[in-house]
C-alpha cells in the first residue's frame, strides 16, 4: 500500500468535506428540521385531513430508500420537464428525508411535554400557536436533542449517496482518486476515518448540547 | 363603582353545567353564584364533579350545556376588582363588560379567551413552566398576552412575590423551588393576571403536610384582601376559616350547600354528613 498516497489524498478529501459534505449536510438539516416541524404541526393537528396529509408524507418518505429518492429526484423528474442540477437535487432529496423522520421525532417530543404545559399556557390565556412556541416547544426541544443528533449523523454518512448523482463530495473524491490509482482499500479506509472524526465531533456536541439544555430540568 | 348588569353583586353566575365524558355524565344542572369577594369552596369525594366545574370556569373543559356569567367589572371599586392594591398600585385594572358562555350553543375560540381574561387557575401540580425563571414564569401572561408593559409587570411580579416571601427566589427556576414555593408562585402567577375571579384545583394536595399551612396561609390573605374565589379543596378545617359557602357534591349534583360552619359542622344531608365525618375522623 502507498502509505503516502494517504497524506497526498488527504488534502483533496478533506476539501471534499469541507465543500461538500459538510455543506450539504447542514443545508439539508436545517432545511429538513423547518420541513419537519411543518409536517409535526400536521401530525398533532386536530384537522383529520392535515393529519393525513402528514401521516401521509411520513410514510412514504420512511417507507422508501433514500437512495430512490434521489434517483427519483435527479434523474427520474427530467422526464416530467424538470431537470434540476445535482446539487440541488441532492439538498431537495435529503431535506424532504430528514423532515420525514425529524417530523415524527419532533411529534413524539411534543406528545412527552405533560398536557398541564398546555393548560398552563392557555390559563394565562396564550393561544394555542403561542403555547406551542413559547411553552411547548422550548421543553420539547431538550428531549428531542438526542434523536436528532442520531438523524443528522445518519444524514453526514448519507451525503455519501449523493456521489451518485455526480455531486463532489467527500466520498465522490475518494472514488476519483481510488479509480485512478488502484488504492481501494487504502482510500476507502481513509474516507471511513474521516467519517468517523466528523461524527465524534458531532457527537461531542451533543453531549455539549445537551448539558447546556439540562440547567433548568431536576434530576 | 356599582355593577349594573342585573345579577347583583355576583361575579360569577352557573346556571345548569352539564358534562359528559362518554357514556360518564360528571355534572347534572350544576347552578353556583359567587357573590362579589366571596369565597365558596367546592367539597366532595373525588368523581363528584368539583374539579370538571372549576375547569369549566377557566375554559379547560368545554360542559355541553349550561351558562357561565362573569359579571362587569368597573374601573375601581372598594376591592371589587379584586385585591385592589395587590399589585403595589401600578397599574389600574382594565374595565371589563359583563360576559355569558352559553355552552348549549356554539361556544368560539373568542368566547373562551374572554372567560380566562376574567379568571385565573391555580393548579393542583402546579404547572409551573420548567424552562423560565420563577419571574418569567409570572410575567409571562401580562407582557406576552396582555401586552402590558415589561418594567411595570416586573415591578408588579416582585412586589406579589415579595407578599408570598419569595422575592429572593425571582431568578430560581421552579426545579430549585419547594413544593409549597412552587405553588405559591402558582398563586402568584395567577394574580399578576388580575383576574376578576380566582379558582384553585386543589391547591395542597399534592404538596407535603409540613408544606400545607404555607400555601394555605397565603389563600388566606387573599380571601380576607376581597378576592373571589372558588376552591376546590379537601382540606375542610381550612375551608370552615376561609369560605363563606360550602358546596357539597356527590355524584355531578349539589347535594348541600351554606355557609361553612353550618354545612361543614351541622350538616343537613345524610351525604354530607358521612363525607364530613370521614373526613375529619379517617387518617
Amino acid at each position: 500500500m502507498d502509505f503516502n498516497l494517504f497524506w497526498s489524498s488527504l488534502g483533496p478529501m478533506a476539501l471534499g468535506a469541507i465543500q461538500g459534505t459538510i455543506p450539504l449536510a447542514l443545508a439539508s438539516f436545517a432545511i429538513g428540521l423547518a420541513l419537519a416541524l411543518l409536517v409535526a404541526m400536521l401530525r398533532i393537528s386536530r384537522n383529520k385531513v392535515a393529519n393525513g396529509v402528514g401521516r401521509f408524507y411520513v410514510s412514504v418518505i420512511r417507507g422508501t430508500p433514500l437512495l430512490v429518492q434521489l434517483f427519483v429526484i435527479f434523474y427520474g423528474l427530467p422526464a416530467l420537464g424538470v431537470k434540476l442540477d445535482p446539487w440541488p437535487s441532492a439538498i431537495i432529496a435529503f431535506s424532504m428525508n430528514v423532515g420525514g423522520y425529524a417530523a415524527e421525532v419532533i411529534r413524539a417530543a411534543i406528545l412527552s411535554v405533560p398536557q398541564g404545559q398546555w393548560e398552563a399556557g392557555h390559563m394565562i390565556g396564550m393561544s394555542r400557536g403561542q403555547t406551542l412556541l413559547r411553552i411547548i416547544l422550548p421543553q420539547a426541544a431538550r428531549v428531542s436533542v438526542p434523536p436528532l443528533s442520531n438523524t443528522f449523523i445518519s444524514l453526514v454518512k448519507d451525503t455519501s449517496l449523493a456521489s451518485l448523482i455526480l455531486v463532489t463530495e467527500m466520498f465522490r473524491v475518494a472514488q476519483q482518486v481510488a479509480a485512478f490509482s488502484q488504492e481501494f482499500m487504502l482510500l476507502y479506509v481513509e474516507a471511513a476515518l474521516i467519517y468517523w472524526v466528523i461524527c465524534l465531533i458531532l457527537s461531542t456536541a451533543q453531549s455539549q448540547l445537551e448539558k447546556r439544555l439540562d440547567r433548568y430540568v431536576a434530576h | 363603582m356599582s355593577p349594573t348588569d342585573g345579577h347583583g353583586n355576583a361575579v360569577l353566575r352557573v346556571r345548569g353545567l352539564n358534562k359528559s365524558f362518554g357514556s360518564n355524565t360528571v355534572l347534572r344542572g350544576i347552578d353556583l353564584d359567587v357573590p362579589r369577594g366571596k369565597v365558596v369552596a367546592l367539597i366532595g369525594p373525588s368523581g363528584s364533579g368539583k374539579t370538571t366545574i372549576l375547569r369549566s370556569l377557566n375554559g379547560l373543559e368545554t360542559p355541553d350545556a349550561g351558562t357561565v356569567t362573569v359579571g362587569a367589572r368597573g374601573t375601581a371599586g372598594n376591592g371589587a376588582a379584586g385585591g385592589a392594591g395587590a399589585g403595589g398600585g401600578a397599574g389600574a385594572v382594565p374595565q371589563l363588560p359583563e360576559l355569558t358562555l352559553d355552552f348549549g350553543a356554539k361556544v368560539t375560540p373568542r368566547e373562551v379567551a374572554a372567560l380566562r381574561d376574567r379568571s385565573a387557575m391555580v393548579f393542583q401540580h402546579y404547572n409551573l413552566f420548567p424552562h423560565m425563571s420563577v419571574l418569567q414564569n409570572i410575567i409571562e401572561g401580562p407582557v406576552r398576552v396582555q401586552r402590558r408593559p415589561r418594567a411595570e409587570a416586573v415591578a408588579e411580579a416582585e412586589s406579589l412575590l415579595e407578599r408570598v416571601g419569595l422575592l429572593e427566589k425571582k431568578d430560581a427556576h421552579p426545579f430549585e423551588l419547594s413544593g409549597g414555593q412552587q405553588q405559591r408562585v402558582g398563586i402568584v402567577r395567577a394574580l399578576a393576571l388580575k383576574p376578576q375571579l380566582l379558582l384553585f384545583d386543589e391547591p395542597t394536595s399534592a404538596l407535603d403536610p409540613e408544606l400545607v399551612d404555607d400555601v394555605l396561609v397565603v389563600i388566606k390573605e387573599l380571601a380576607e384582601e376581597g378576592w373571589t374565589m372558588v376552591i376546590v379543596t379537601h382540606e375542610l378545617a381550612f375551608a370552615r376559616q376561609t369560605a363563606d359557602e360550602v358546596v357539597f357534591m356527590d355524584g355531578g349534583v349539589v347535594v348541600e350547600r351554606g355557609p361553612a360552619s353550618q354545612v361543614l359542622r351541622t350538616p343537613r344531608e345524610e351525604r354530607t354528613q358521612a363525607f364530613v365525618r370521614r373526613l375529619l375522623h379517617e387518617i
